[in-house]
């Protein structure tokens, strides 16, 4: 089964991005990076720009709504994915914990949906 | 009465009534049990006294015996329960039994302590291994799901779930309340403790390995292996647990430094440790080897034993620490255990040895094990193998949870 990890990161955590080479979080996301390949789950995955670099488009009324930065205004933004093919979502929530994002933000673990991607996809 | 003593003396009853849940549910929920084999049924009728107990007793005061209200209370809701839910010609016979029982009771306040065989259902073969616990946490000690489902890293809905599950299987499945025959007394035995310990939760003393399951649950763990010791006084591996589990938790105030970083247990300021803790440890595992049969959870013990002893010698005697492991790796060749024994070689034989040990061990079965990593990491940089170190690093790294291991970690990598 895949899972995807959605984290969400504090505005600390978006601006700790620009550290340097021995910026401890850093550090821990190359380290659980590793773990990840290694350990044979690993399937894809993105870091996302920061949340203000974001837009959102909604049409509403046939009318276009362009919106600054992305949908919902909370403290944790979407930060990244990472995509894992594992056996079952005890699994999951162990490598999540794992995750460096997880003590200082939050990571949502989301069963992938092959169905519906079959259904779509055809 | 003033509004003030009236709130004291209202919170005092509540406090009252939680230490009594606390201390009575689990004989409560056994005993209810015991005949019907519906945990789940006995779970619910107690709490409805309990809820009972918080309406009633701030106005008319706590009751000369509070186990026996409780179960009186409780005893009355089960057999609604039981009515609602069963046919009721299958359940005449239990009905019977219960109405037979409550005449008795009003008679005599005593009634018989069941959880043994309560721990004894929990750990039953037939149910998932991985239930044991839960179960345990939930019907002997009275956990709710939601906090039994945060320890062990699982959404509390699944939890609950699998914990409604376990317990129809244990109404259904023909599960006997009952203490097993002694041909197969031992194998059942461990599998209670078994249990017990990984509410516990260990690992954290070895090389900044942490084994993060149910390290929320220590004192959880700790009053099950007293319950079971109260029960079972001359089994020398429970008093060996007993001992382990006691031997950390002595330790719990040294683990971290006042800000806060991972302090790994040979670095650990013995003064911070609980004496008290460590001598009772100590009782225990004479205890158990007084009784002269030797088993892993007493080897575990008596390897934390010699770590505490460093508080009096001031050293820590690697050598003795390695030939436990050597005995526990014949017991119970786990992957925790092959990895503490590496690392003890290390201190005893040097890293040269502690890599041949590590080596021996299946790539296989580790890509996932941080105290491997860890243990690997450490060995290597000895060795001065820095490439093969900075990736057994990042490895161990990988795979913490613990924010201040990870902290810790990252600095020893370099």
């Amino acid at each position: 089964m895949q899972f995807a990890l959605l984290i969400f990161e504090s505005s600390e955590a978006f601006a700790a991005r620009s550290g340097d080479e021995k910026d401890p979080y850093l550090g821990a996301w190359r380290a659980y990076y590793k773990a990840l390949v290694e350990a044979n789950i690993y399937v894809g995955g993105n870091p996302l720009q920061p949340p203000e670099t974001g837009t959102t488009v909604r049409l509403r009324d046939g009318k276009r709504r362009v919106q600054d930065g992305p949908f919902a205004d909370t403290k944790e933004q979407l930060g990244g994915f990472t995509i894992l093919e594992l056996p079952s979502l005890d699994a999951a929530l162990e490598w999540a914990a794992r995750c460096p994002a997880a003590a200082i933000g939050a990571v949502e673990v989301r069963p992938v949906s092959p169905e519906y991607r079959r259904r779509v996809t055809g | 009465m003033s509004g003030n003593a009236q709130e004291n003396s209202e919170r005092s009853t509540h406090r009252t009534i939680e230490r009594v849940a606390r201390e009575s549910y689990g004989r409560l929920v056994a005993y209810l049990s015991s005949h019907t084999r519906d945990v789940g049924s006995a779970e619910d009728a107690l709490s409805n006294a309990l809820v009972a107990a918080l309406e009633t007793w701030p106005q008319n005061g706590v009751p000369q015996n509070p186990q026996a209200w409780l179960l009186t209370a409780a005893r009355h809701s089960f057999i609604d329960l039981v009515r609602h839910q069963q046919v009721a010609e299958a359940s005449e016979p239990t009905l019977a039994l219960l109405r037979e029982e409550s005449k008795e009771m009003t008679l005599s306040l005593e009634f018989p302590d069941e959880r043994l065989k309560l721990l004894f259902v929990c750990a039953h073969p037939a149910i998932d291994p991985a239930m044991h616990t839960p179960l345990m946490l939930q019907t002997v000690l009275g956990l709710d799901a939601a906090r039994i489902a945060h320890a062990f890293l699982i959404s509390p809905a699944t939890m609950g779930q699998r914990l409604v599950r376990a317990k129809t299987k244990i109404r259904d499945g023909g599960i006997q309340f009952e203490i097993p025959q002694e041909r197969e007394l031992p194998q059942r035995l461990d599998a209670v403790l078994e249990a017990i310990y990984a509410a516990f939760g260990i690992g954290w003393d070895d090389m900044a390995g942490v084994d993060q399951r149910g390290r929320d649950l220590a004192e959880e763990a700790i009053w099950l292996v007293r319950v079971l010791l109260e029960l079972m006084p001359k089994e020398a591996e429970a008093h060996g647990l007993l001992a382990l589990m006691l031997h950390c938790e002595a330790r719990r105030a040294a683990r971290r430094s006042p800000d806060g970083r991972y302090v790994p247990l040979s670095e650990q300021d013995c003064q911070k440790w609980s004496r008290p803790l460590l001598e009772e440890a100590e009782r225990h595992l004479g205890e158990a080897s007084s009784r002269g049969r030797m088993g892993r959870f007493q080897l575990e013990a008596a390897i934390q034993s010699v770590h505490a002893e460093r508080a009096r010698s001031g050293k820590i005697h690697w050598n003795a620490v390695m030939m436990f492991y050597e005995q526990l790796i014949r017991i119970s060749p786990t992957l925790g255990t092959r990895t503490g024994y590496a690392a003890a070689v290390a201190e005893a034989k040097g890293a040269e040895a502690a890599l041949a040990a590590l080596d021996s061990i299946a790539p296989d079965d580790v890509s996932a094990y941080q105290p491997y990593w860890a243990v690997r990491a450490h060995v290597l940089q000895q060795l001065r193998k820095t490439p093969e170190a900075l990736d057994a690093f990042d490895r161990a790294i990988g795979l913490t949870e613990d924010p201040a291991v990870r902290q810790f970690l990252l600095q020893r990598r370099g």
